[in-house]
């Protein structure tokens, strides 16, 4: 299997007649987006703005990130099983608008969205400070149902992402990355001594507006999955979750998974990477027993030597995390886990909520209640007010009088990310 | 800028009163060093001046703790102390504990302290939350080495130097801080299984906790006699959050007259950052379901509910905070001879 992503170099967006790139500059034709934009049910009204990195922009309450691209051959594109019909993703040529992400905002839950922003002290916390972001700013129907509102800014951002990367299809690209892969027993005839690594991707799969999507399918409707680590490279997997903002894997995060690039980079030198296994997070006793025994199979199957397990979410899934860990482990497959902690405001408090002596290896994103500062913004996109129901936010957490923001890391998006993809880490002093 | 100003503690042993015979001497004050307290100020003297000896007998100190404490008080409101330096007292049992206490002490005032210990004294586990503490040998022949390390430690504390526990080569005070690395997660995650792959040592980042065991309590003999409590994590207040209950994280739990009620209903919903409220909303009993303990009551089938009702929000809160709501909301139950409670999480 064999996917290109051709990059686009973006660095600047502006609004103009027509949406199309001109050098590094994206150019956004405003009215004719949110002309089609509108088309998407649920939806009554929309509103496009941009914020760009070392601007004094705060973006709350963020929803979903996601990066748009379109697929140029080898297949149709888009969101399989979502928005567009059914087809494996993971082969072609895809031109991605790179630099840009596409930001849905809007009042969904109430608890459960986050923050962005562009400069200082809260742009070092967050992946999305460094990318050219379109931000979607979404008034839904009147008297919809929260999971109906859920959906229809879910389709509305991935809509967003497959029209506005059409600007990418006859645009001159600056890089190509290219993620070649055979089947499990191809890549083991050509490296027969190389250690096989799965990578186990762990779901928030608990319902009521905490799920993720497959090909459209919701993941706390399966069993654990196997896939080849480019069909989430191409669209295959989504987020369809409300979920404290700090460590919910958006949907930009599942199309350039972090720990999926750094496997595929020693994939035929140090290591045969041999595929990822989706595994939902479940909130029964049943679900994660079956789930844990089910995804040491696959790893078995696959023949695993070694594998990495990232969490998602904190609390109740820590416990999934440890369990799959000691299944592996006495499996004789070697662990490396990625969760992020919640050891209080001071950082003195046990950090995870389930421990297993088997978990030797574990890295750590952050602590979720870690508190930091934001200075007041030059401009807002969306409501500060909203960080006092956002989870790490609370009321008086927005300063009227000085603009200023007090939360925890939890109401920051990406920023203890467990798939990897932010620089945050824990030290003990 | 004026100079820093250092205060010293020891036991009777070390402020060469003498041995047990004299555990029982209340606090004294030296404007001088005396012994390793000499040997400290002259080691930081370019940084800070020695304000004088504190000599206080280690039973004194345990059984009079609060005589013990208010001379320390009195010590600090006079001189305006910027560090203090209790111990350091190796495998002295009594004389860690005190060493702990005043580290304590001063630790609350935001006066940083530091402390020597053998790894096995059972003053460590406070001490080392509230002081930066060297691990020493476990008899005072190890004053030798032990006085370089505070010395250098007590400079860099003296002139604003941050400070980590592997390179200042003090014991960890448990806190897990957050910061910014060079390398994203995934990266430092495929380094560390590389690690394992090939049977070389690497370090976790997270050692995992360990777990106190709680034992159950005991049965309750008859329902139809009893006082029983509905407690929830689920983040239920009353309409408006009028305590401003946190959405997450919980800093503080709640508590609510619900005894002329016979159901929570729509005067109550849920601040719980964590899961989809719809369902909780539209009958917050199905979260802590006071309806049925109500019910119950009527029915004979319990004693009686207990006049209040009590909430905290579960998601990312702290097992420390936990803890202590726990205790907190547990001591005044017993106060009030409740016999049980019903604790519904989400």
């Amino acid at each position: 299997m064999r996917l290109e992503l051709q990059n686009v170099k973006i660095d600047d967006i502006v609004f103009g007649d027509e949406t199309t790139v001109e050098g590094s500059q994206l150019i956004l034709d405003k009215e004719s987006i949110i002309t089609e934009l509108k088309e998407v049910a649920g939806v009554k009204d929309i509103d496009i703005d941009i914020a760009l990195p070392g601007e004094k922009k705060r973006i709350i309450p963020v929803k979903d990130v996601i990066e748009p691209r379109v697929k140029v051959s080898g297949g149709q594109g888009g969101f399989p099983g979502v928005l567009d019909d059914i087809e494996q993703t993971g082969s072609g040529e895809v031109k991605v608008l790179d630099g840009v992400a596409i930001v849905t905002i809007g009042d969904i839950v109430g608890f459960q969205e986050g923050i962005i922003d562009m400069w200082g002290e809260g742009a070092k916390w967050t992946p999305f400070s460094q990318t050219c972001n379109i931000v979607v700013n979404i008034t839904p129907e009147d008297d919809l149902q929260p999971h109906e509102h859920e959906a229809a800014v879910r389709r509305l951002g991935l809509t967003a992402s497959n029209l506005i990367g059409e600007a990418a299809r006859d645009a001159a690209h600056q890089e190509t990355e290219v993620y070649e892969m055979g089947y499990p027993d191809e890549e083991t005839q050509k490296y027969p001594d190389l250690p096989k690594v799965v990578y186990v991707e762990m779901l928030i799969s608990q319902g009521l507006l905490h799920d993720g999507y497959i090909y459209g399918t919701n993941s706390g409707q399966i069993l654990p999955t196997y896939l080849h680590a480019n069909e989430e490279l191409d669209q295959a997997v989504i987020s369809g979750n409300c979920v404290a903002a700090c460590d919910k894997i958006t949907t930009y995060q599942h199309q350039n998974n972090a720990v999926v690039k750094e496997l595929y980079k020693l994939h035929g030198k140090e290591i045969n990477f041999a595929g990822i296994v989706l595994a939902p997070e479940l909130t029964t006793m049943d679900g994660k027993l079956i789930n844990t025994d089910y995804t040491a199979k696959l790893c078995k199957q696959l023949g695993a030597d070694g594998a990495i397990i990232s969490e998602e979410g904190y609390g109740n899934p820590d416990s999934d995390l440890v369990m799959i860990c000691e299944a592996l482990e006495t499996d004789g497959i070697k662990t490396v886990l990625i969760t992020d902690e919640c050891s209080g405001w001071e950082g003195t408090s046990q950090p995870l909520t389930d421990a297993k002596e088997e978990a030797v290896a574990v890295i750590s994103t952050g602590n979720v209640s870690h508190v930091v500062e934001l200075d007041a913004a030059d401009e807002v996109l969306g409501d500060p007010h909203a960080v006092a129901n956002i989870a790490g936010g609370w009321e008086g957490a927005y300063n009227e009088a000085t603009g200023q923001i007090k939360c925890e890391l939890n109401a920051v998006i990406g920023s203890t990310s467990e798939i990897g993809t932010h620089n945050a880490t824990v030290k003990l002093y | 800028m004026s100079k820093k100003k250092v205060l010293y503690y020891v036991n009777q042993f070390f402020g060469q009163i003498g041995g047990e015979d004299q555990a029982g001497i209340p606090p004294e004050f030296h404007e001088k060093g005396i012994g390793a307290a000499a040997a400290f100020a002259g080691g930081v003297k370019e940084n800070a001046d020695l304000v004088g000896t504190v000599i206080c007998g280690d039973n004194y100190f345990n059984e009079n703790n609060e005589e013990a404490l208010a001379f320390l008080e009195d010590l600090n409101s006079k001189h305006d102390i910027d560090l203090v330096v209790a111990g350091p007292a190796f495998n002295a049992g009594r004389y860690g504990v005190a060493c702990a206490g005043v580290a304590e002490f001063f630790n609350e005032k935001g006066i940083p302290v530091l402390s020597g210990m053998y790894i096995e004294n059972p003053g460590l586990d406070v001490a080392r939350k509230n002081a930066y503490v060297i691990e020493t040998s476990d008899s005072a022949a190890g004053m030798r080495e032990a006085l370089p390390q505070l010395i250098k430690l007590g400079n860099k504390v003296l002139i604003g130097e941050e400070l980590s526990p592997e390179e200042d080569g003090y014991l960890s005070q448990g806190r897990r801080l957050t910061e910014i690395t060079d390398k994203i997660g995934a990266e430092r995650a495929v380094d560390m299984l590389m690690k394992r792959l090939k049977d070389e040592e690497f370090e976790t980042e997270l050692p995992m906790p360990e777990f106190d065991q709680v034992e159950a309590a005991a049965q309750i003999q008859d329902l139809s006699k009893a006082t029983i409590a509905l407690v929830t994590t689920g983040g239920l207040v009353p309409q408006g959050n009028p305590d401003h209950l946190q959405s997450a994280s919980a800093q503080k739990w709640v508590k609510y007259d619900v005894s002329e009620t016979d159901a929570l209903g729509q005067d109550y919903y849920t601040v719980h950052g964590g899961y989809d409220p719809v369902y909780a909303n539209e009958n917050p009993d199905r979260i802590a379901p006071l309806d049925m303990l109500k019910k119950m009551e009527k029915e004979g089938k319990i004693g009686k509910v207990y006049d209040f009702f009590y909430s905290t929000t579960g998601t990312g809160t702290a097992v420390d905070s936990s803890e202590q709501f726990g205790r907190e909301i547990g001591a005044e139950l017993a106060e009030v001879g409740v016999d049980g409670v019903i604790l519904t999480s989400t």
